[in-house]
């Protein structure tokens, strides 16, 4: 059952700079990595990825705008509309595996963070440009007996991009795989990083997103369907995908250089 | 011999099933995709003239039973389409392209284009239920729909298909009026008009307001519609509407359809829905010693 239900926000939560979370009860099983179609009446309705999927699942949305922005306003007891869980989650991997996460990317892979059956199988590497825009840190070592952060600026953590940092993690311990969300570019370089050090990763990409539930096609890349054949690739997917890192859709599905 | 070979008009399909207009048609890879995953064709997403957003969010209202959806058309429009179909013609199966237009002359000018692309025959859109100024606003009037499919046949050479509304008591004067203009065949039904009601917020729930419903509970309306249409038309009808496997689609060939077309089961089903519709209407073939589908279009009106 992925049909549309309304559901009533039962906590909000001020993550960061712009960051909020949104917290609801929803009865369905929900997988990490996994997105709701999240429906504010009036304004729009946009791809979230679930940053909790227990009972209680939730949202973590950074106000970029007016859907964004109209979702960052609401208060608890607030009503929103929601579908899904759609799209392929993460798998877990097999053995010891890394969790990168670069901005509000973090937000999608908490929840592969918490599916490690224990503390040591995985570890963590969040990136921001600033420190204040790093979320989920504590939530992060609650699951993760290590957890790496770094900026840009050298505000918190390692100075430098989260991708330079995992270059010199993948030197020191040895990964079955890689677990990764965050803006293209990082994930562009991350998988150059990946297939330096010989990793699979599985990384969750996105593009503009129109019925979320694999009919309309508006969200292709390569002819796939990142809501419904994705939003998790492997690695060795991406590679192979002539519109990662170069180019996505407009809402009219003319290519946009990136 | 391939039991499932079908014959539209001039157009030669490895096997009955097709790819319904509106899914993954918007770009050449994804109708390669759904060509590799065993579509005897392929129908391209509405073009139109010029680019077009489509409505903001939601477009989608999603139940177990159906869908209702309001996308608002959204394409590249005809010149950005070049590059879709150079890549959609590499998947080696008939694309058909659907075509949108407000006149007869831009119904001319997107078909010309697109059979210059490499289309193998033209759907027209005579029924999209929700889009203000298209679609089925020309389509529930035969002669309308007659001129529109005679002008467009006098300017293309590949054949012309119209897709029909079911919103409508004159489907079979509609169905009528396009043969008698030169149609080369009729696709039944588009969706069916309607809309979704969120109790909770008291207010409908698609941007549009309007939707078209489909998915399996449209199904026995496009049975209806296609079986109707059979038994007044002698040109090839495709029959759509809520196929979501063999048995669907083999009550849609006894009804008189040619070939099917699957569109709101590739999100329910995913795109194996193709494989598993050929395999059963193989298997039920083998089973009553049946040596071509097209010995079981239209058996249904036999029996009255």
């Amino acid at each position: 059952m992925n049909g549309n239900e309304v559901v009533r926000i039962t906590e909000v939560v001020r993550e960061g700079k712009g960051v909020t979370t949104l917290r609801f009860e929803l009865d369905r099983t929900v997988r990490p990595g996994q997105f709701f179609m999240v429906w504010v009446p009036g304004v729009d309705e946009v791809p979230m990825s679930a940053s909790y999927n227990g009972k209680v699942k939730g949202i973590t949305v950074k106000d970029i705008g007016e859907a964004t922005g109209a979702l960052c306003s609401l208060n608890v007891g607030d009503l929103i509309g929601v579908r899904g869980p759609y799209g392929k989650g993460f798998a877990q991997p097999h053995g010891v595996y890394l969790v990168v996460g670069g901005g509000t990317g973090i937000a999608a892979v908490m929840p592969a963070i918490e599916m490690a059956k224990d503390r040591s199988i995985v570890d963590v590497a969040f990136g921001a440009r600033s420190g204040s825009e790093i979320i989920f840190e504590e939530r992060a070592r609650r699951s993760s007996d290590n957890v790496m952060i770094s900026t840009d600026d050298g505000s918190h953590g390692y100075h430098g991009t989260v991708v330079a940092m995992v270059d010199e993690m993948l030197a020191k311990r040895s990964y079955s795989q890689i677990i990764a969300c965050g803006p293209e570019r990082m994930l562009y370089y991350l998988l150059q990083v990946c297939k330096k050090h010989g990793v699979e990763c599985q990384m969750s990409l996105e593009r503009f997103m129109k019925c979320g539930s694999g009919l309309c096609g508006s969200c292709v890349i390569d002819g796939r369907r990142v809501c419904a054949d994705g939003p998790i690739f492997l690695g060795r997917e991406i590679d192979e995908m002539d519109e990662f890192g170069r180019s996505k859709r407009d809402e009219t599905g003319r290519i946009i250089k990136l | 011999m391939n039991s499932l070979r079908t014959v539209l008009a001039r157009v030669v399909l490895d096997n009955p099933t097709m790819l319904a207009s509106g899914m993954m048609g918007e770009t050449g890879a994804s109708l390669t995709k759904v060509a590799a995953a065993g579509a005897g064709a392929v129908v391209t997403k509405s073009v139109g003239i010029e680019p077009r957003t489509g409505y903001i969010n939601p477009t989608l209202f999603e139940t177990d039973g159906y869908y209702v959806n309001a996308m608002g058309l959204p394409n590249p429009g005809m010149d950005a389409y070049a590059e879709e179909m150079k890549l959609a013609r590499a998947s080696k199966v008939p694309i058909f392209a659907s075509v949108f237009a407000a006149s007869i002359k831009d119904f001319i000018s997107v078909s010309s284009k697109m059979e210059e692309y490499g289309a193998n025959a033209i759907e027209l859109n005579l029924s999209c239920p929700h889009a203000k100024g298209y679609g089925m606003e020309m389509g529930i009037d035969p002669d309308i729909v007659h001129d529109i499919v005679k002008e467009v046949k006098g300017s293309v050479k590949i054949p012309v298909f119209a897709k029909l509304t079911p919103n409508t008591h004159r489907l079979v004067e509609v169905g009528l009026a396009v043969e008698k203009a030169g149609g080369d065949g009729i696709v039944a039904i588009n969706t069916v008009k309607a809309i979704a009601i969120s109790v909770e917020f008291r207010r409908p729930v698609l941007s549009n307001i309007y939707g078209g419903l489909s998915g399996p509970a449209v199904k026995p309306i496009g049975l209806r519609s296609v079986y109707d249409l059979y038994g007044k038309v002698s040109i090839p009808i495709i029959g759509v509407g809520g196929i979501d496997d063999w048995r669907d689609a083999m009550e849609y060939i006894m009804a008189g359809a040619r070939a099917v077309q699957v569109g709101s089961a590739i999100g329910r089903k995913g795109l194996g829905v193709f494989e598993d519709v050929k395999t059963g209407m193989r298997d039920y073939m083998e089973a009553n010693g049946v040596k071509s589908i097209s010995d079981l279009v239209g058996v249904a009106n036999e029996r009255k």
